[in-house]
C-alpha cells in the first residue's frame, strides 16, 4: 500500500458523528435513486403488436433505496466500532496458529472424506450428482492453476480447451465407436496441441493483452462450434455420446454389463459412483502431475518466469518453451476434464462453453489462492456449492455470482489460502506469504 | 461498386459506434492501466436508459423529435456516467493497490452483475421502438436498379461521433481536468506529490467514459431500434479491440480504430459469411496484438524493470 491511500484511511477513521453517518447514507440514497430511477422504477414489455409499454413500480424503488439507506447507516457504524477490518484484528493469533496446525490434516482429511463421499451418500444421488460436479471444477481449477498459478499467464479462454476436450471424445466417440479410454487420452493431446497453437502466437504479449486474446481465443472455438455445423451439429450439440465403460464392460443392465457379470442387483447408482471415481482419480492424476512438474526444472522455470520475465530470460531459461509447456500442460488437463464432461453429460452443445465458465475457473483459481492446490480444491467446494444454493433463484444467480466475485476480490485479494509451501529449502520449510509471490507480467 | 459504397457507408456507422465505446477504454486503460471489463454493460445500461427515457417522454405526449433527441441524450449521459462512477466507487477503487488480477476479476464480476441486474429488471425480452428519424438522401441509382441511401440516421450517427470526438479531445489536451488526466497517466504517485487529486481524476475517467458509453447505446437504440440486456459483452470486446488496434490510450486512434473493425466487420459480413464475422473480428483483435501491439496511433511502450 502506498503512502497516498493511507492518507484517506485516516482521512475516513478520523470523521465520525451522528451527523457524519447520516450525511453518507443519505447521500448513498440519493445516489441509489437517481441510478435505479429508471432502471427498477419502471418495467418496459414488449406486447402482442411489437409496441413497447411500461408500468412503474415505485414501490419496488422505495424499498431499495431504503435498504441502501440503512445498510449505509450499518456499516458504518459497524466501520466505527471495528475499525479499519484486518484479519489480524478480527482473528487471534491463538485461532490462527491453531488453524494453520489444522491446515496441515485438512488436505488428507479432505481426500479420505471425498474418498468415502460414496459411501456415506450411497443412496443421495443429488450429493452425488454434485460431488461430481465440484469435482470437476476442482480438475479444470488445478489445470488452470499450472497456467495461471504457476506460470502466472493469465488465461480467460480455458474454456476453449475444455470444448476442445469434450467435442473431441463426442466426435470421435460418435463417429468412430471408439471407446472412452483411447478417447480420454487422444481429447488430452488434441486439447493440448490447441493450448501449444494459442501458445505459439501469443508468446510475445504480457498481462492484460494475454488476457484479451486468449478471451478472444475461447471465443472464436464457440462461434467455430456454433457455425460448423456440418461437424458438430452447431447449436444443437452432439447428443448419443456413449457412456463411459470399465475396461469395455458396460455398466448397465444388459446380460454382459459389470452387475450381471459380478452377480449383484443393477443399479443405476452404479455408474454414478463409477463417474465420481473416474473423475477423482483425474483430478488427483492433475493434482499429482502438477506436484511433481513443480519440483522438476520445468515447473522452477514457470515459478521463475512468473516472478520476472526479464530476469528469466537474463538466466538463460528458454521462456519460449515455458510458456509453451505451461499453455500445453494447462490445456491437456482441460481436454480430460472435457472428455469426462461429454462422457458424463451424454450430450453437448456450444452453451457449455462459454466466457462465464472461464470466469468461474479463473474465481476458482484466484480464490483459491494462486499456485495453492488446497486453497483451488476448497474454493470449488465453495464456489460451485454457493452456485447451487441459489439453482432455485435461476435469474439472481449470476447477479449474486457477480457480486460475489466483487465482493471476495475486495476481501481477500490474495486468495483464501494466502501462504504456501516453498518449492525447495533448505532444511525447514517455511510458509511463504502471498504477498511475496508477484502477479506474473509475462 | 454501389454495392461497395453502400457497405461502405454502412461500416462507417457502425464503425462510430465502437469508437464512441473504444473512447472509454482507452481512457482507462490508459490512466488505470487495467480493462474495464464492465464497460460494455455500461453501454448496455446507456441503451436502456435511452430507451426508458424515450417511452416516458412519448406517453407524455412530447412529439418534437429534436427536443425528445436532446432529453434523451442529456437524461441518459447523466444517470449512466453515475453508473460508471458507482461502477468504479466500488468495485475498482478499493483494489487501486492490489495485485493486478484482483481488479480484473472484480471487473468480471461487475460485468456480470450489470448483465444479469438489468435482465432482472426489464426482463430478457429485446426492447424495440418505433424509429424515430427516418428519411434520407438517395445517393446514386444504378441502371439495374440498387440505390444507395444515406438515411438521416446514419448522418446523424456519424457526426455525432465525430463532434464528441472533437471535444473529448480538445478536454483531454486543454482543460485542467485533462492535464491531470495524462500527469495521472505519466506516473500517479508523482501526480499526487504535485497536487493533483488521483482519486477524483479517476473517477473522472470513468464518468466521461460511461457518458460517451451512453451516447454509444442511445445511437445503437435509434440505428437498429431495439436494445437488450446481452448486448454489452460482444460489443464490448469488439469495442475493445478497436481500442488496441487504435493504439490504447490515443482518443482519436480509439476512433479510428472503431472505424476499422466496423469496415471490416461490415465487408467481412457483406462479402464472405454472416455467421463468421466475430471469429474475423477477434481474429483481426489476435494479429494486431502479434503485429503491432502498439497499435495505429498508439506510443511505444516502455518496459519499466
Amino acid at each position: 500500500m502506498t503512502a497516498l491511500s493511507q492518507e484517506t484511511v485516516s482521512a475516513t477513521r478520523t470523521a465520525a458523528g451522528i451527523p457524519f453517518i447520516l450525511k453518507k447514507a443519505f447521500l448513498s440514497a440519493l445516489v441509489a435513486l437517481l441510478l435505479f430511477s429508471l432502471m427498477i422504477g419502471i418495467r418496459t414489455e414488449a406486447g402482442p403488436d411489437g409496441q413497447l409499454t411500461y408500468w412503474t413500480r415505485f414501490g419496488e424503488l422505495a424499498s431499495i433505496v431504503g435498504i441502501v439507506f440503512g445498510g449505509s447507516i450499518l456499516i458504518e457504524l459497524l466501520r466505527q466500532w471495528i475499525g479499519p477490518v484486518g484479519a489480524e484484528k478480527l482473528v487471534p493469533p491463538a485461532v490462527h496458529r491453531g488453524m494453520s496446525i489444522l491446515g496441515n490434516y485438512l488436505a488428507p482429511a479432505l481426500l479420505i472424506f471425498t474418498l468415502l463421499v460414496p459411501v456415506i451418500f450411497y443412496n443421495q444421488r443429488y450429493i452425488l450428482d454434485l460431488a461430481i460436479l465440484v469435482l470437476t471444477y476442482v480438475m479444470l481449477g488445478w489445470g488452470l492453476n499450472v497456467v495461471v498459478g504457476l506460470a502466472g499467464l493469465l488465461d480467460l479462454g480455458y474454456v476453449a480447451f475444455y470444448a476442445v476436450g469434450a467435442y473431441s471424445y463426442a466426435l470421435l466417440a460418435t463417429n468412430f465407436g471408439w471407446s472412452f479410454w483411447i478417447c480420454l487420452p487422444l481429447a488430452g493431446i488434441l486439447a493440448a496441441m490447441w493450448g501449444v497453437m494459442l501458445g505459439f502466437p501469443v508468446l510475445r504479449l504480457r498481462g492484460d493483452y494475454l488476457a484479451i486474446v486468449t478471451l478472444a481465443f475461447g471465443e472464436i472455438i464457440r462461434l467455430v462450434i456454433i457455425n460448423w455445423q456440418s461437424l458438430t451439429g452447431g447449436p444443437n450439440g452432439v447428443t448419443g455420446i456413449p457412456r463411459p465403460t470399465l475396461f469395455g464392460i458396460p455398466l448397465d443392465n444388459s446380460d454382459d454389463g459389470l452387475a450381471a457379470k459380478l452377480g449383484i442387483e443393477y443399479s443405476p447408482t452404479h455408474r454414478i459412483v463409477f463417474l465420481f471415481y473416474l473423475i477423482l482419480a483425474l483430478a488427483l492424476l492433475t493434482n499429482w502431475v502438477t506436484i511433481r512438474l513443480r519440483r522438476l526444472p520445468i515447473g522452477r522455470a514457470w515459478e521463475a518466469l512468473r516472478e520476472d520475465e526479464v530476469a528469466c530470460r537474463a538466466l538463460g531459461i528458454n521462456t519460449t518453451t515455458t510458456k509453451l509447456t505451461a499453455f500445453a500442460t494447462g490445456a491437456l488437463f482441460g481436454g480430460f476434464a472435457g472428455a469426462f464432461f461429454a462422457t458424463r453429460q451424454g450430450f453437448i452443445s456450444p452453451e457449455s462453453f462459454t466466457f462465464q465458465e472461464s470466469a468461474l475457473v479463473l474465481a476458482i483459481v484466484v480464490l483459491g489462492g494462486m499456485g495453492s492446490q488446497l486453497g483451488v480444491a476448497l474454493a470449488a467446494l465453495a464456489m460451485i456449492g454457493g452456485f447451487e444454493l441459489f439453482r432455485g433463484l435461476e435469474i439472481y444467480r449470476m447477479l449474486v455470482f457477480g457480486w460475489a466475485m466483487v465482493l471476495i476480490m475486495i476481501w481477500r485479494p490474495r486468495g483464501l489460502i494466502g501462504h504456501r509451501a516453498p518449492t525447495v529449502y533448505l532444511k525447514k520449510a517455511q510458509a511463504i506469504s502471498s504477498d511475496l509471490v508477484k502477479e506474473g507480467h509475462g | 461498386m454501389d454495392y461497395f459504397t453502400q457497405q461502405l457507408i454502412n461500416g462507417l456507422v457502425l464503425g462510430s459506434i465502437y469508437g464512441l465505446i473504444a473512447i472509454g477504454y482507452t481512457m482507462v486503460y490508459g490512466i488505470v492501466g487495467m480493462i474495464n471489463f464492465a464497460h460494455g454493460d455500461i453501454f448496455m445500461i446507456g441503451g436502456f436508459i435511452a430507451l426508458i427515457t424515450f417511452l416516458i417522454l412519448v406517453s407524455f405526449g412530447l412529439t418534437a423529435v429534436p427536443v425528445i433527441l436532446l432529453v434523451v441524450l442529456l437524461a441518459s449521459m447523466a444517470i449512466t456516467a453515475l453508473y460508471g462512477w458507482t461502477v468504479e466507487r466500488i468495485a475498482y477503487r478499493p483494489l487501486r493497490h492490489s495485485f493486478r488480477l484482483a481488479p480484473m476479476l472484480s471487473a468480471i464480476g461487475m460485468s456480470f452483475v450489470l448483465t444479469n441486474y438489468s435482465q432482472v429488471a426489464q426482463g430478457a425480452r429485446v426492447k424495440p421502438i418505433p424509429p424515430l428519424i427516418t428519411g434520407g438522401y438517395t445517393l446514386h441509382e444504378s441502371a439495374d436498379g440498387f440505390v444507395i441511401q444515406l438515411s438521416n440516421i446514419q448522418i446523424l450517427v456519424v457526426t455525432t461521433t465525430i463532434v464528441l470526438l472533437l471535444i473529448f479531445n480538445r478536454l483531454v489536451l486543454r482543460t485542467r481536468l485533462g492535464r491531470d488526466m495524462r500527469a495521472c497517466e505519466q506516473d500517479q504517485t508523482m501526480a499526487a506529490l504535485l497536487g493533483v487529486n488521483v482519486d477524483r481524476t479517476i473517477s473522472m475517467t470513468f464518468v466521461i467514459g460511461a457518458a460517451l458509453a451512453a451516447v454509444a447505446g442511445l445511437m445503437y437504440l435509434l440505428y437498429y431500434g431495439q436494445v437488450d440486456f446481452n448486448m454489452g459483452f460482444v460489443a464490448g470486446i469488439k469495442a475493445f479491440t478497436a481500442a488496441v488496434l487504435g493504439g490504447i490510450g490515443s482518443l482519436p486512434g480509439a476512433v479510428l480504430g472503431g472505424l476499422a473493425i466496423g469496415l471490416i466487420e461490415t465487408f467481412w459480413s457483406a462479402y464472405f459469411s454472416v455467421e463468421y464475422k466475430d471469429v474475423a473480428a477477434f481474429s483481426i483483435l489476435i494479429i494486431v496484438l502479434i503485429f503491432m501491439p502498439t497499435g495505429l496511433l498508439g506510443r511505444p511502450e516502455v518496459e519499466k524493470v
